[in-house]
């Protein structure tokens, strides 16, 4: 697998490209649409999060999981429980949330190098669905059935913002970091040997890439990602019950990721809007269209657009570039058809 | 002593209905290496149908047979309108296909049936057989019993019928079952509606005990993935034997161990299957795959 | 007559063509080796020949064409191919095997030619009940022999079968081919890379070089050809 390096956009394009998407998030998002609507935007950012540990562990590291939901759990209840029974403020509970789902996803990486490829996902999904009856039985500390109330952190008195605004920044800024920080993950030398350890064992081996340990950091960073997405969930829902983290939640991240581009950083975004729009409309309808949209989502997704909207739309817009005369035309068809290529052989 | 017995043998009963779902798992997989998460989904709809043919009039046992010969062709039907086409594909693809048949399953059936539970009777009666000192319940008895004549049957058909050869030579190796005149793909076929009908048997047995409802099969497929890890996923005496075990021990640690009781038995699954494929990744009765770079 | 006849065949796999443009009969009762080095095409004939690689061209087998026909209908219309690599089901038992290989015939047949091939194979008949996959590689080159012959094929397609083999294993191989052949009539195309004996058991031969056929002759004539001699029979 060659790596293909990005034509280069001339910096005109590029800051005219930062500044729409800022204006996008900073302005549109908090300020011009209706309140309710900015904590659900709020939850997109905790699921684009979450997704983009999926994009590190799935689509770079060919690892398939679909119990990401017990990472989001165990941050969630970090976060619950340093706040109602420790007191913490809840900031300073994210720090650990996302050190202790690092932690127990390099204690569950450990098995997953030795789970090859179906292994792997039968068993995060087994862990996904024992999560919630864990989180009853051990009431005493999680509250049970009855979760546990955090509350919405408060704005400081000195920023005119209202609750959800607030959260939202918090969000927005938490999520801003680690999309740079998987953006550097995914550039230069460690890119290359992710791809090379996902689509040739034996290349990757001659490169003198280390396929377990690389497995187990990408499994234990994308469980950190997914920590995070759950210590900020638990402050924009101000409530945690074992049942938010059930099979479905984890299914649903992963249709988020395959439906956003599971290579696509940036249709993260679009796969969280995805799954926290889509039940609500289709709810409107009826309670199981849901589920159905989400399956049929899957499927043609993977049928029609392999790479994911997200891909699909980062490919229009370098093809639209290159048409712009900003870019060279044959250097963006070859970073197309690498992206593809690479969308097809996710996980082989 | 008694209770002990009693957890024994209804650990064999509940052990025998993962065993048929366990048992859709590995011939799905040995036919055509792939697990298929949509399985236990695939039950649910079973059952429901067995209901809803119920709800037109019809008894229970002739229900519940369409059901199973309707499972079958659904089972076949699956395989050549979405695994076939799906050979040559990444596994990702292959599992995100079968995840969203699971989502779409499920959410058919909240749809058709809504999410209200719903009755289905027991195939047996409600008696009690008294055996010396202990008694059985009849269904208990009878899911066993029903078991191990679907498992016999099935021993017979691959065992002594020219059919049930040819499909375990195109599962072995296909490329030479060709040579030799054997249609894959119809083996393989029947394999996917076998596999279809064993887990609409495995459905019908275990609504009675779970109540008819969209997610029933959440709890018991959970085990069969711990049967078919355990026995090993190509295995098909594996899925008997680690079927079985799982009910046993599910059964025993949820009434001797209090710290887990019947609420956080499912974490016996996940002990299982985790601890299977850290110790022995091919299972107890798996063969041994050689890793090729 | 010939019981085989191509004309103007290409094959390959996907779009990379491998043969060109081959000739080809073998007359009844006859058989027929394909010698060439590594790479020239010998395998691509035979799976041409047996319908399990793509194919263009005329092929006649017994007076109806086969080059349209799927891989299971070439082989119900009497074309038995043991693979390179033996290809048994080494999940199944010897017996097993055996009773596959006439997965498309009447049980009763079936049984009579069982006891008849096991008479070539005695081996076999002693491991009967044993895996496939434990047997030795000559055993398992009878076993496949044997399955192949249980279709009761008119054309036998041998691809490569003393590889991996001791050479006195080789030779009693191709002595009970010879023997079949004498008894039962069986034309048999025999692809070979060293080719020593198995020009002791043919009739003729051709040689096929970067898929083409750029000899052919009779099987004596073919050994006595210095470039086949130097070539392919390790003769200085």
């Amino acid at each position: 697998m060659s790596v293909v390096v990005k034509p280069r956009l001339p910096v005109a394009v590029r800051i005219a490209t930062a500044i729409v998407v800022a204006i996008l998030f900073l302005y549109v998002i908090p300020f011009m649409i209706p309140n309710y609507l900015v904590s659900q935007f709020a939850t997109v950012l905790v699921f684009a999060i979450a997704i983009v540990g999926i994009n590190l562990v799935t689509g770079y590291g060919g690892a398939i999981t679909l119990g990401h939901a017990a990472f989001v759990a165990l941050g969630s209840y970090t976060t619950a429980i340093l706040t109602v029974r420790y007191g913490w403020n809840p900031y300073a509970t994210i720090p650990v949330a996302a050190a202790l789902s690092w932690i127990a996803g390099w204690c569950l990486g450990f098995p997953a190098l030795r789970l090859q490829g179906l292994y792997l996902a039968l068993g995060t999904l087994v862990l996904s669905i024992t999560v919630p009856p864990v989180l009853k039985r051990f009431d005493a500390f999680t509250g049970g059935v009855q979760g546990l109330n955090v509350g919405n952190p408060a704005p400081p008195a000195s920023v005119p913002l209202d609750e959800s605004q607030w959260i939202y920044f918090v969000s927005l800024a938490i999520a801003a970091v680690l999309y740079v920080v998987a953006r550097r993950i995914l550039s230069g030398p460690l890119r290359r040997a992710l791809v090379a350890a996902r689509d040739n064992q034996l290349v990757a081996a001659v490169m003198g890439v280390n396929r377990a340990r690389l497995t187990t950091a990408t499994f234990a960073m994308s469980s950190l990602y997914a920590g995070v997405a759950g210590s900020l969930y638990a402050m924009i829902v101000g409530f945690v019950s074992p049942d938010t983290f059930n099979v479905m939640m984890s299914l649903s991240l992963f249709v988020g990721a395959v439906v956003g581009g599971i290579t696509s950083l940036s249709g993260a975004f679009i796969g969280a809007m995805f799954i926290q729009f889509v039940p609500i409309w289709a709810s409107d309808i009826d309670v199981s269209l849901g589920g159905l949209v989400f399956g049929g989502a899957l499927i043609l997704t993977l049928v029609l657009i392999p790479a994911g909207v997200g891909g699909l739309a980062e490919r229009w817009y370098l093809r639209a570039c290159a048409r712009l005369g900003w870019t060279e035309a044959a250097a963006t068809e070859t970073a197309i058809e690498a992206s593809t290529r690479g969308a097809q052989h996710e996980a082989t | 002593m008694t209770l002990f017995a009693n957890q024994l043998i209804d650990g064999l009963a509940d052990g025998a209905i993962y065993a048929s779902l366990a048992l859709a798992l590995v011939f799905s997989y040995r036919s055509t290496g792939i697990v298929n998460f949509a399985q236990g989904e695939m039950a649910m709809l079973s059952a429901y149908v067995t209901w809803q043919l119920m709800a037109w009039g019809l008894p229970l046992i002739p229900a519940a047979l369409i059901s199973i010969v309707l499972s079958f062709i659904a089972g076949a039907l699956l395989y050549a309108s979405i695994v076939k086409p799906l050979s040559h594909a990444s596994l990702l693809t292959v599992v995100s296909v079968l995840i969203g048949l699971y989502l779409a399953l499920n959410s058919l059936a909240g749809f058709l049936w809504t999410y209200t539970i719903k009755a289905l009777p027991s195939l047996f009666p409600k008696a009690h057989l008294q055996l010396g000192s202990f008694s059985v319940s009849a269904e208990t008895a009878g899911i066993i019993a029903v078991v191990g004549v679907v498992l016999l049957l099935l021993y017979l058909l691959f065992e002594t019928t020219k059919v049930g050869l040819a499909m375990r030579g195109a599962a072995s190796t296909p490329d030479s079952a060709v040579l030799v005149g054997v249609s894959v793909p119809v083996m393989l076929l029947i394999g996917w509606g076998i596999a279809a009908a064993l887990g609409a048997l495995s459905g019908i047995l275990v609504a009675p005990k779970v109540f008819l409802n969209p997610t029933m099969m959440f709890g018991v497929i959970i085990y069969a993935f711990a049967a078919a890890t355990l026995g090993g996923f190509d295995s098909v005496v594996g899925a008997v034997v680690g079927g079985l075990l799982v009910g046993i021990v599910e059964n025993l640690v949820g009434t001797y161990i209090p710290w887990i009781g019947p609420d956080l038995k499912i974490i016996v699954a996940l002990v299982l299957i985790f601890g299977t494929l850290l110790i022995k990744p091919d299972g107890l009765f798996g063969r041994k795959k050689v890793v090729r770079l | 007559m010939s019981l085989l006849t191509i004309e103007g065949l290409q094959a390959g796999y996907g779009e990379r063509s491998v043969l060109h443009d081959i000739d080809l009969a073998i007359s009844e009762r006859k058989i027929q080796v394909v010698l060439g080095a590594n790479g020239a095409g010998k395998t691509t004939l035979l799976r041409a020949i047996s319908g399990t690689t793509t194919r263009s061209g005329t092929i006649m087998f017994d007076g109806k064409r086969i080059d349209r026909l799927s891989a299971r209908k070439v082989v119900a219309s009497g074309v038995a191919h043991v693979p390179q690599g033996r290809g048994t089901f080494a999940d199944l038992t010897v017996d097993e095997n055996i009773r596959l290989g006439a997965y498309l015939r009447s049980s009763a047949e079936a049984r009579q030619d069982r006891e008849r091939w096991l008479t070539y194979f005695p081996r076999l008949q002693e491991r009967l009940s044993q895996q496939a996959g434990s047997l030795s590689g000559g055993e398992q080159q009878m076993l496949a022999i044997a399955r192949a012959l249980m279709l009761r094929p008119r054309l036998l397609l041998l691809d490569e079968p003393s590889l991996g083999l001791a050479p006195i294993i080789t030779q009693s191989l191709f002595k009970t081919l010879a023997a079949i052949r004498e008894e039962t009539g069986m034309t048999m195309l025999i692809v070979e890379q060293s080719a020593n004996l198995a020009l002791e058991v043919a009739d003729s031969g051709v040689v096929l070089e970067s898929g083409r056929i750029v000899l052919r002759d009779s099987a004596q004539n073919l050994a006595g050809n210095d470039e086949v001699r130097r070539i392919y029979l390790g003769y200085e």
